[in-house]
């Protein structure tokens, strides 16, 4: 890319941002705008994939909705997200998790990495944090 | 001077690449930049002397030794820089005072922001190809004893006419000319690094020439 092209995206790609990998639980913040309103709405999931660079990295977010399965696409840099927040680290071996969708129910669930239970919220590893799954300790 | 021709201004300028750019909600749109050369106007036409009015704008400057010769001297009586590249539009005749020569465009009339423009540029070349990708023709079965996959088929008749039919469309070179995408809005001027960005894509490879023209359809209701 044209190095005045990659000057002019710099002032808009975020430098503030928690450093999320696939296989993270997140909780994504997304600011919402009804008429003249603004409000924060969050989204939890799985990151299924991060891709893209630059101003145009984009993560997609799966979770379960009433048996269904949803994923959004969010854009790292978007003002419209107000903050992401990395709640459990899964193990993972791959970069692009497609195969989460074949799975239903606890087979969806990662190992959980060690290190991040010293992570944001501090869940202790053994409990089952919550909808009934159980995060399997070896 | 009895046939009146709608005329709009023109500028030049360089296609860098493509990115996005993020608007006051918060929505990502897709914006090529292009950075504005010189538009230094180069030459003047009136009617009087050249039977019609019409500026020369000049950019892309270079070497002097990779200018040609009838150039380089057209340009050093001028006393203007060392444009490689000059190019015309017609313009009103009342409209030529406002030009002088050696003096950059008035870049103000032809982009503001959230008005439309026209960006024109050579395309990209992509070789000899068929009829499939060329002419969007549709492809031939690939099994059951098919030898007709990507071929032309029957280009016409027998006897009666007993030759093909001029225009008949036909494998052949394709890209590389002149094509104007239209109505582009003008997302974003930045005006001290001269960048302009536009929405959507625009024709040619990066570093390709470009001109900039307002849109012909909101032309099209202001002068005649």
């Amino acid at each position: 890319m044209n190095p005045k092209v990659l000057e002019l995206t710099k002032k808009s790609i975020k430098t503030e941002l928690p450093k999320i990998q696939t296989g993270d639980t997140v909780k994504v913040t997304v600011r919402i705008k009804e008429g003249t309103k603004e409000r924060n709405q969050n989204y939890e999931g799985t990151i299924l994939k991060i891709k893209g660079g630059g101003v145009n990295k984009t993560f997609t977010v799966r979770k379960v909705f009433q048996g269904v399965g949803v994923e959004r696409v969010f854009f790292l840099n978007s003002p419209k997200i107000e903050k992401i927040t990395i709640l459990r680290s899964g193990i993972t071996r791959r970069a692009k998790l497609y195969y989460l969708r074949d799975r239903v129910g606890k087979a969806t669930k990662l190992l959980e990495k060690l290190s991040s239970s010293k992570g944001s919220e501090g869940l202790p590893l053994e409990i089952i944090p919550e909808e009934g799954k159980l995060v399997e300790v070896i | 001077m009895s046939k009146p021709y709608r005329t709009r201004p023109e500028i030049l300028g360089k296609k860098l690449g493509m990115t996005q750019v993020f608007n006051t909600d918060g929505e990502a749109i897709p914006v090529t930049v292009i950075e504005l050369s010189e538009n230094i106007v180069t030459a003047i036409k009136t009617p009087d002397k050249n039977g019609y009015a019409a500026i020369q704008i000049g950019a892309n400057t270079k070497k002097e030794s990779k200018l040609s010769k009838p150039k380089l001297g057209f340009l050093k009586k001028n006393s203007l820089p060392l444009l490689g590249y000059l190019k015309e539009f017609r313009a009103q005749d009342g409209e030529l005072a406002s030009y002088k020569v050696g003096e950059p465009v008035d870049l103000s009339k032809i982009i503001v922001e959230n008005e439309k423009v026209d960006v024109s540029g050579k395309s990209i070349g992509k070789g000899f190809q068929g009829m499939v990708k060329l002419h969007n023709k549709h492809r031939g079965p690939k099994s059951h004893g098919s030898k007709s996959y990507r071929g032309p088929g029957s280009i016409g008749a027998h006897t009666t006419p007993g030759r093909v039919m001029p225009g008949k469309n036909m494998p052949a070179r394709m890209g590389h000319e002149e094509i104007t995408a239209r109505n582009l809005k003008v997302v974003e001027f930045i005006k001290d690094k001269n960048l302009l960005l536009v929405k959507g894509a625009v024709p040619g490879a990066e570093g390709t020439l470009l001109t900039i023209r307002p849109s012909i359809k909101k032309w099209n209701g202001v002068a005649k």
